[in-house]
C-alpha cells in the first residue's frame, strides 16, 4: 500500500507542474496590451511609463524567465496580490474557502444519503414502481441545468411560500447555525440536483453488477438473510464504482459552485473568479483556477487510494 | 434473429422498438433539430424584434408571452435552438477534430508522442470542466465564437483518450503491421483499418458531448460570458428573465424547459446509440 502511495504522489508532481504551466500560459493569452487591460481602459499610459510598469510586473523578461519565478513564489504561497483591493490572493481565497467548502460538502452529503438508498432500493427492486421512479428523477436530474434549477427553487419560495432571504451577508455555520442553515438550504439542493442522478444511477448499476455474482448466489443459499447479504456483501464491492464517479463529481461541484453562488449571492471561490473575470482582475482569476484545481487532482488522489482500500487488487503497478 | 446476426442499424431499430425512452429521445432531439433548421419558418416573429408590450404574459399572438423588451419569447426560444447547434456542431467538432486527431497520433506513434501527450490530456482533466471553460472564455473575452472554442478545447482530451485505445490495439495487430510493412502510409492505416473501428464509441461520445456543449454554452451565456443581447441564446434569456421572475415566470421557465427536453433528448439519443453499437454495454436493465 505504502508503495502504491508514494507512486501515485510521484505521478503527482508532473500534473501540478502541467497544471501551473496550463494556468501560467492562460493568463499571457489575454488579448491586448497586458499593462492596459490590468489598469482599465481609462488609464492612459506614455511609453516610459508603460516600460516602468513593464518592468514593475517582471513582464519585460523572457517568457520562461517569468515563468520560474512566478512558480517560485507559488511555491512560497505567494499568488501575487489583487489589482482591485491590493490584498493578497492567498488571503482572498482562505477568506472565501469555507463558503465554497461548505457547499460542496453538504451538497455531496445531501446526494449520497439520497441517492445511494435510493440507487440500492431500485437495483433490488428492479422493474418495479420505484425503479422506474428512480430511473425517471435520473433523467431528469441530468438534464436540468443547475442555475435553472435554483432560479425555479428561487421562484417556487418567494413566490408560493413566501420566503425572505436570511440575511444579506454570509453567516458561518459556527457563529449561527440556523441563519447558515436557512441560506445554504437552497444553494444546496441546486447543487446537488444532478449529484442525486448520477450517484443514484451508478448505485443501482453497481449493484445489479454486483447481485449477480455467485458469491451473492452462495451466500444467499447458505441461507443468509437478504438484509445482511446487501449490507456485508454487496454494498463493499459496489461501492467501487459509486466512489469513482463521486471523485469526477466533485469537478462538477467546484464547477457549479460558480453559477450557484453567484445566483444565491454567496460570496466563494466562484464567485470570486467570476468577479476576477469581471473586473479583469487577473491575479484573483489565477489563483483561484489554480487552488480549484490542485483541490480536483488532490481529491482524485484520495479517491484512488479510498479504491484500493476497497479492492484490494487494485495496485496498479 | 439474434441481437449478434443483427446489424448496428438493425439493433438501433429493435432497442427503439423495445425502449421507449429511446424512441422519446429520438422524438426530443428530431424536434431540436427541426426548430433550429426551421427557425425563420416556424418564428412568427424577429427574435431581436420589439413588436408587443412588455412582459405580455403566454397566449394570443404571443404563445409564450413577450420579455422585459416585449420580445417573444416563442420565437427567442426557437432561434435560440439555432444557435444551440450551432454550438454543438462547431465546438464538437473542435474537440472532435482536435482530440481525435491528437489520439490517433498518439496511438499510432506511441513512445515520446504517447507520452507526451498523455501528460498534456491529464492536465486537461486536472480541471473542473466548467471552470476552466470560464476561464478561457473569461480571459479571451466574452462572445459565442470564443465560448464555441473553449468548449471544443476542453472537451478534446475526452476524445482523444476514446481514439486512443482503439487506435493502439488495431494498430498492433499483424495485419494492420504487414499493410505497414508493404508500404501503406498513416493515410492509408486510418482510413482503412482504424476509422471503422472508432466509428462506435467516438459517435456515442460525439452525441453526448453534444448535450454537454449545449448546457457548457447556456451556462456562458447565462453568466454572461457567452453569447451576447441581443442575440436569443437560452442561457441569455434565462439570464435577463431572471431580474422579472416573480412578476412573469414564463420568461425563465421556457428557456429553461428548452435546454432541459433537448438535453433529455441528446442524453436519451447518447444511451440508446451505446447500446445499439456496443453490444457489450447493451444491457438495458444494467
Amino acid at each position: 500500500m505504502s508503495r502504491y502511495f508514494l507512486r501515485r504522489l510521484g505521478l503527482l508532481v508532473p500534473t501540478l507542474l502541467g497544471i501551473s504551466v496550463l494556468v501560467f500560459v492562460l493568463m499571457r493569452l489575454i488579448p491586448g496590451d497586458v499593462v492596459q487591460v490590468m489598469l482599465g481602459t481609462e488609464a492612459q499610459l506614455g511609453p516610459e511609463q508603460r516600460q516602468t510598469l513593464y518592468r514593475l510586473f517582471g513582464l519585460d523578461a523572457p517568457l520562461h524567465v517569468q515563468y520560474l519565478r512566478w512558480l517560485g513564489d507559488l511555491l512560497r504561497g505567494d499568488l501575487g496580490v489583487s489589482l482591485r483591493t491590493a490584498e493578497p490572493v492567498t488571503a482572498v481565497i482562505a477568506g472565501r474557502l469555507p463558503i465554497t467548502f461548505e457547499l460542496a460538502i453538504l451538497a455531496a452529503l445531501l446526494s449520497w444519503v439520497l441517492a445511494v438508498p435510493l440507487g440500492v432500493v431500485a437495483a433490488v427492486r428492479r422493474h418495479g414502481v420505484l425503479d422506474a421512479l428512480t430511473h425517471l428523477v435520473g433523467l431528469v436530474g441530468l438534464s436540468v441545468p443547475n442555475f435553472w434549477l435554483a432560479t425555479m427553487l428561487l421562484l417556487v419560495t418567494s413566490l408560493y411560500l413566501r420566503w425572505q432571504p436570511a440575511g444579506v451577508e454570509w453567516m458561518s455555520p459556527l457563529r449561527d447555525p440556523l441563519t447558515n442553515a436557512q441560506q445554504m438550504l437552497l444553494p444546496v439542493l441546486s447543487l446537488s440536483g444532478a449529484l442525486v442522478a448520477v450517484v443514484m444511477r451508478m448505485t443501482r448499476s453497481a449493484m445489479l453488477e454486483v447481485l449477480g455474482q455467485d458469491y451473492i448466489r452462495t451466500a444467499r443459499a447458505k441461507g443468509v438473510s437478504e438484509a445482511l447479504v446487501l449490507a456485508r456483501h454487496a454494498s463493499k464491492n459496489a461501492a467501487i464504482p459509486v466512489v469513482t464517479v463521486m471523485g469526477v463529481q466533485v469537478g462538477y461541484l467546484l464547477g457549479g459552485a460558480v453559477v450557484v453562488e453567484l445566483i444565491f449571492g454567496l460570496p466563494g471561490i466562484g464567485w470570486m473568479i467570476l468577479n476576477g473575470i469581471y473586473q479583469r482582475d487577473y491575479p484573483l482569476v489565477q489563483g483561484g483556477v489554480l487552488f480549484v484545481a490542485v483541490v480536483f487532482v488532490l481529491v482524485n488522489l484520495l479517491v484512488d487510494l479510498t479504491y484500493a482500500y476497497l479492492d484490494p487488487r487494485i495496485r496498479y503497478d | 434473429m439474434t441481437d449478434a446476426t443483427l446489424g448496428r442499424l438493425g439493433r438501433l431499430r429493435r432497442l427503439v422498438g423495445r425502449s421507449p425512452s429511446a424512441l422519446m429521445g429520438i422524438v426530443l432531439v428530431s424536434a431540436f433539430f427541426t426548430l433550429a433548421l426551421a427557425a425563420p419558418l416556424v418564428a412568427p416573429f424577429d427574435p431581436t424584434a420589439q413588436p408587443a408590450k412588455r412582459l405580455l404574459p403566454p397566449g394570443g399572438r404571443h404563445l409564450l408571452g413577450t420579455d422585459e423588451f416585449g420580445r417573444d419569447v416563442f420565437s427567442r426560444i426557437v432561434h435560440g435552438a439555432r444557435i444551440s447547434l450551432q454550438v454543438g456542431v462547431v465546438s464538437v467538432g473542435i474537440a472532435l477534430a482536435l482530440g481525435g486527431t491528437l489520439g490517433l497520433i498518439a496511438g499510432y506513434c506511441l513512445g515520446v508522442v504517447d507520452t507526451l501527450t498523455g501528460r498534456v490530456v491529464d492536465v486537461m482533466f486536472a480541471f473542473p470542466s466548467v471552470i476552466l471553460i470560464i476561464a478561457i472564455s473569461g480571459v479571451l473575452g466574452a462572445g459565442l465564437s470564443t465560448a464555441m472554442v473553449a468548449i471544443g478545447i476542453v472537451y478534446s482530451p475526452i476524445f482523444a483518450r476514446i481514439v486512443r485505445a482503439p487506435t493502439l490495439a488495431v494498430v498492433q495487430q499483424p495485419y494492420v503491421e504487414g499493410a505497414r510493412a508493404i508500404g501503406a502510409g498513416l493515410g492509408r492505416v486510418v482510413g482503412r483499418h482504424v476509422l471503422p473501428n472508432i466509428a462506435a464509441p467516438v459517435i456515442v461520445q460525439t452525441t453526448l458531448s453534444f448535450s454537454t456543449a449545449i448546457l457548457s454554452e447556456a451556462t456562458l451565456s447565462f453568466l454572461g460570458l457567452g453569447t451576447q443581447p441581443p442575440d436569443p441564446s437560452w442561457g441569455t434569456m434565462l439570464s435577463g428573465g431572471r431580474r422579472f421572475m416573480e412578476l412573469a415566470p414564463w420568461v425563465t421557465v421556457y428557456p429553461g424547459l428548452a435546454i432541459a427536453l433537448t438535453v433529455l433528448g441528446l442524453n436519451l439519443l447518447g444511451d440508446a446509440l451505446r447500446d445499439a453499437l456496443d453490444p457489450r454495454l447493451g444491457q438495458p436493465d444494467t
